[in-house]
């Protein structure tokens, strides 16, 4: 099964999961192959979190086999070599950051040492304060930084940058990308598709227990063949919202926003009918788009 | 695999467990919900009830009698709140979800609060055994002070394993109600607060269910005040209680994972 040197970090084969008669995942098979981020999308309920619960060892999948490094995720050597930041961790109010930190970091046979652990987070200036009393935007850069002590192989983030703002947001990015240069595999889960979009080499989307599409951003983005149109127009929104090619058309004040399949012919079209047409701008489809229509279509 | 000759750094088992028990302690010291009345409500109690309040019995010495029992009484509680609340916290907030996925050693979490159960312990029963010895006039041979200490300190387990239990059960919210719940009629139930031949017939027919029943039975014996049954019966009656809730309480934890 494994084709030698480019072992996967952690691996779905066949996973089956069901909770009573819900079905969480349904022959899910995934790879997060080493040094790659890969991001995992999907609507709520889609399986991110059993996906994610599984290859932690948190659940035991009812067919199939979740493997860490070649190991069970139950392995505490498998384990040591990942990070994790999961989205509920609240963590005892009580604690001081230094302290959690210090625990965290004794779990690891060669952790970052505590001072550029924090550095890197965010958290140098926090170290001596309980967690109860952060911020969640700072509560967020703690957990991230218990995550990255151990000098992790692979790193499990589910919906890292909630609750930060943009400042926090891309510096967190930032070290997320030079995490990935260093060799650390990462496996993002987010509902920020503009996240996935920066910063994934690979998306996967789950829909219903499945993986119903996989590929680099721009492969994902390609199965969508919408164009997004915007310009400025005294063309009424009825003429244009009933032309064949249009999939939906928004005004707001003079600015159009049309959605197409067929960019070439509608812009053809609003040239024709409007000589004073300004500020014409044609755009691909965005993984957002993308994401929609690949998950209604699994619907 | 590894072809590498370099010596492999490797993490500190005695470590881990020091600094989770250490936090473990802190954390809750650090709550005065729990850590005031835990620590002070039995000296609290023991000074009102056996030094002020004190009425001379022929049948026993009360500054000795509720001595034992008062210290029952403050073990408990670190055992019942500080498994139990922290437990239900715990699973609720997701620290221990992280806790699972983190390379922590097994055992490692429920050790540190073990730890800090019988820390509390210690703390307590000496604060009581001060006050004992100055105020309350106790006098008592050395070998009765150590089975005692011996008796309190070890006698948090089995209130451990219940507080585990429950925090398996209830939330974080409604553990600190539903455990006062269970603790404070026990306590007075099993003849903590006042000498158990002055409960009626029937509570004392029913008393041998409850833990703390024995292990206050086994502190009066420890100090030679009358008490009930034979040491070794006490002492399997709390290991069997310990036993069962261990069962339970990890049943429903893999359950609930």
């Amino acid at each position: 099964m494994q084709s030698g040197g480019s072992n996967p970090c952690a691996r779905l084969v066949a996973v089956q999961k069901r909770y009573g008669n819900v079905v969480a995942l349904d022959g899910v098979d995934l790879d997060v192959r080493r040094g790659e981020l890969i991001a995992l999308l999907g609507p709520n309920g889609a399986g991110k979190s059993t996906a994610v619960g599984l290859l932690l060892g948190l659940a035991e999948p009812d067919a199939g086999e979740a493997q860490l490094f070649g190991e069970s995720p139950h392995s505490l050597d498998a384990r040591r070599r990942i990070g994790v930041m999961l989205q509920t961790a609240g963590m005892p109010d009580t604690l001081k950051v230094r302290e959690l930190l210090a625990q965290a970091r004794s779990y690891y046979p060669n952790p970052l040492d505590a001072a550029e652990c924090a550095a890197t987070a965010g958290i140098a200036d926090i170290l001596d304060r309980r967690y109860g009393k952060l911020s969640g935007g700072q509560q967020r850069r703690v957990q991230f930084a218990l995550a990255i002590c151990g000098r992790p192989k692979l790193l499990f983030l589910d919906e890292p940058t909630v609750g930060l703002d943009i400042e926090a947001r891309r510096a967190m990015w930032a070290t997320m990308r030079a995490l990935v240069a260093d060799g650390c595999a990462i496996l993002l889960t987010t509902h920020y598709l503009e996240e996935a979009e920066a910063l994934a080499d690979r998306v996967a989307v789950l829909a219903r227990g499945r993986i119903v599409a996989e590929g680099s951003v721009r492969q994902i983005r390609a199965r969508v063949a919408q164009r997004r149109i915007r310009c400025v127009s005294d063309i009424p929104l009825e003429t244009i919202g009933a032309w064949a090619d249009v999939r939906s058309v928004h005004r707001d004040g003079d600015r159009f926003e049309i959605v197409t399949d067929a960019a070439e012919s509608v812009v053809r079209q609003l040239l024709r009918e409007d000589t004073q047409l300004r500020d014409l701008e044609v755009q691909r489809a965005g993984l957002a788009e993308a994401f929609v229509e690949i998950t209604e279509e699994a619907a | 695999m590894n072809a590498i000759a370099e010596p492999l750094p490797r993490v500190s088992l005695p470590r881990i467990y020091a600094l989770e028990a250490k936090h473990e302690f802190l954390r809750l010291l650090r709550s005065p919900s729990f850590a005031v009345p835990t620590l002070l409500f039995p000296a609290m109690f023991y000074f009102l009830f056996a030094v002020l309040f004190t009425r001379g019995r022929a049948d026993y010495q009360a500054n000795i009698y509720l001595l034992a029992t008062y210290g029952v009484f403050g073990v408990m509680a670190p055992g019942l709140f500080g498994f139990g609340v922290s437990v239900a916290l715990d699973r609720d907030r997701g620290w221990l979800t992280l806790k699972r996925a983190q390379p922590m050693p097994p055992g490692a979490y429920l050790a540190s609060k073990l730890a800090m159960a019988m820390l509390f312990s210690v703390v307590i029963f000496t604060l009581l055994a001060a006050i004992g010895m100055t105020l309350g006039g106790v006098r008592l041979p050395l070998d009765a002070w150590a089975t005692l200490f011996v008796v309190e300190v070890l006698g948090v387990l089995p209130f451990c394993a219940i507080g585990l239990f429950v925090g398996t059960l209830v939330n974080g919210q409604g553990a600190p109600a539903i455990i006062n719940l269970i603790y404070l009629p026990m306590s007075f139930l099993s003849g903590l607060w006042m000498p158990i031949t002055v409960l009626p017939a029937a509570v004392r027919g029913v008393a041998p269910l409850w833990p703390a029943y024995h292990l206050g039975q086994l502190a009066l014996d420890a100090v030679g005040q009358p008490n009930d049954g034979t040491p070794l019966v006490h002492v399997a009656a709390l290991a069997g209680m310990t036993v069962a809730f261990l069962f339970f309480a990890r049943r429903r934890l893999a359950r609930s994972a």
